[in-house]
């Protein structure tokens, strides 16, 4: 059952990759997203640098935050729309470990991309150096809480006609924690300081949320699909 | 006590039980609500250093501790009706939240009005200040999401999963706001309220944060067996109940 389980995994896996790459136009719309948010700062506030430097990491994070959460709404929607999750919900795995497949594959094709636009941006911004590579760890640790948090919103509202903004609601609150210590730390990396403490609590944050989060996922997804 | 329980689930029982319970327990609210206010306002002496400003502390304290009561009683009474499917359980969850969100209303609008006297600001990014509008939100969050979904047994049970995970979130986001503002300013102001509380101020505190829970029991009650009625409307009790009038 057990190797039943990781092989099921895996399938679900390879199926929503395949399913990204079969629609790979949708997948820049976050990063767009992302991209002209960051840049809408300095036309707003002032393209000086020392001002554009304090705000980097807040803004750079804030809107990784709302890119990944407007990302989510693919997560479910279409599966619950043709009946696949449905079946998958019907299979005799758990469902929290296909959910924990999901929520991957959704993370490999919207977040890390993500991450990888992120420099750019903070040399946009004037990021200091020291501080791009801390940005880059705190992404790669927070944005999976990000999808596994949110994956509860999207479960909670598949169901739902006008379930994006609700989502947002439900689910901007329980970022804050990442988004505090992740911001914090690239300010703190930017002064030239030790982030491990923030860094740990992500990481800590991340395994809460991968042990939690799916249980939580497959319970809404349970009453959603009732 | 435990056939007690199980009786009290029924949502007949309950809402004869709670119909005798009613008024005792609005009686004792007033009474215990007048009496703490006029030991509150009159008889608890002014404050050494904020003088008489100080009494919406006798408002503000209790609100706060009922916002958080009031999400964890919310939490546990949709954990009971995830769990053993009690639909008196789903009730009080479902009517839980808005009270919950007014107290927390009531306790960040009072804050405001101390703060400005206090610290000649109507809103400072303390700590406990960011983590109560947070709680607000995570209550808002649970508001819309039951309105949002049509089928009442549906909604009770997506309403419960959130609060759930609200519950699990509360002590990280209260313990990174904290944090998150020691980091950026050292001391803050609210460190003041820290003193032991003298026992002329802690009685009206302790009989008004009773008062509060009295009323928030009292209120709970009086919407649950609306809505029991309403829910159960095809049910003979229920007819019967409503003809008889």
């Amino acid at each position: 059952m057990k190797n039943n389980s990781l092989q099921a995994f895996v399938t679900v896996l390879k199926r929503d990759l395949t399913l990204a790459y079969r629609h790979r136009s949708e997948l820049a719309n976050p990063l767009l997203f992302f991209v002209i948010v960051v840049s809408l700062f300095p036309l707003g506030v002032s393209p000086e640098s020392k001002i554009l430097q304090t705000l980097a990491p807040g803004v750079i994070w804030v809107a990784a935050l709302l890119a990944a959460m407007l990302s989510l709404d693919s997560l479910f929607r279409s599966d619950f729309a043709d009946g696949a999750l449905e079946q998958m919900v019907l299979t005799a795995h758990p469902v929290s470990v296909l959910v924990l497949a999901k929520v991957l594959a959704h993370w490999l094709v919207t977040g890390l991309p993500l991450i990888v636009l992120a420099p750019l941006l903070g040399v946009l911004l004037f990021l200091p150096a020291d501080a791009m590579l801390t940005l880059i760890y705190t992404l790669l640790l927070g944005t999976p809480v990000l999808s596994l948090i949110g994956a509860i919103g999207v479960a909670l509202t598949v169901g739902l006609r006008r379930g994006g903004i609700l989502l947002s609601l439900l689910v901007l609150p329980l970022y804050i924690p990442v988004l505090i210590f992740a911001a914090n730390a690239v300010n703190v990396a930017a002064d030239g300081l030790s982030v491990s403490g923030q860094l740990y609590f992500l990481a800590a944050l991340l395994v809460l949320a991968i042990t939690l989060a799916p249980l939580a996922v497959a319970a809404a997804l349970r009453i959603s699909l009732a | 006590m435990w056939a007690f329980f199980h009786r009290l689930a029924s949502p007949r029982y309950f809402y004869f039980f709670t119909g005798r319970l009613l008024p005792w327990l609005g009686a004792l609210c007033l009474s215990t609500t007048l009496v703490g206010l006029y030991y509150a306002l009159f008889l608890s002496p002014p404050d050494y250093q904020q003088g008489e400003s100080y009494r919406i502390m006798y408002i503000h304290v209790p609100a706060a501790w009922m916002s958080m009561f009031i999400y964890v009683l919310m939490a546990v009474a949709g954990a009971i009706g995830l769990i053993w499917k009690i639909k008196l359980a789903d009730i009080i969850a479902a009517n839980s939240a808005p009270i919950g969100a007014s107290f927390t209303f009531l306790a960040l609008v009072t804050g405001a009005l101390w703060g400005k006297p206090m610290w000649g600001a109507w809103w400072v990014w303390d700590a406990r200040l960011t983590s109560e509008l947070i709680l607000l939100f995570l209550y808002l969050g649970v508001i819309a999401l039951n309105n949002a979904i049509t089928d009442p047994r549906n909604a009770a049970r997506a309403s419960a999963v959130l609060a759930l995970v609200g519950v699990v979130n509360i002590p990280i986001i209260h313990y990174s706001v904290q944090w998150w503002n020691t980091l950026h300013q050292g001391s803050t102001v609210i460190k003041a309220g820290g003193p032991a509380i003298h026992i002329s101020m802690l009685i009206p505190l302790l009989l008004m944060a009773a008062a509060f829970k009295l009323f928030y029991g009292w209120v709970l009650l009086m919407q649950a067996r609306c809505e029991l009625l309403e829910r159960e409307h095809n049910s003979r009790w229920v007819q019967e109940e409503v003809l008889s009038d």
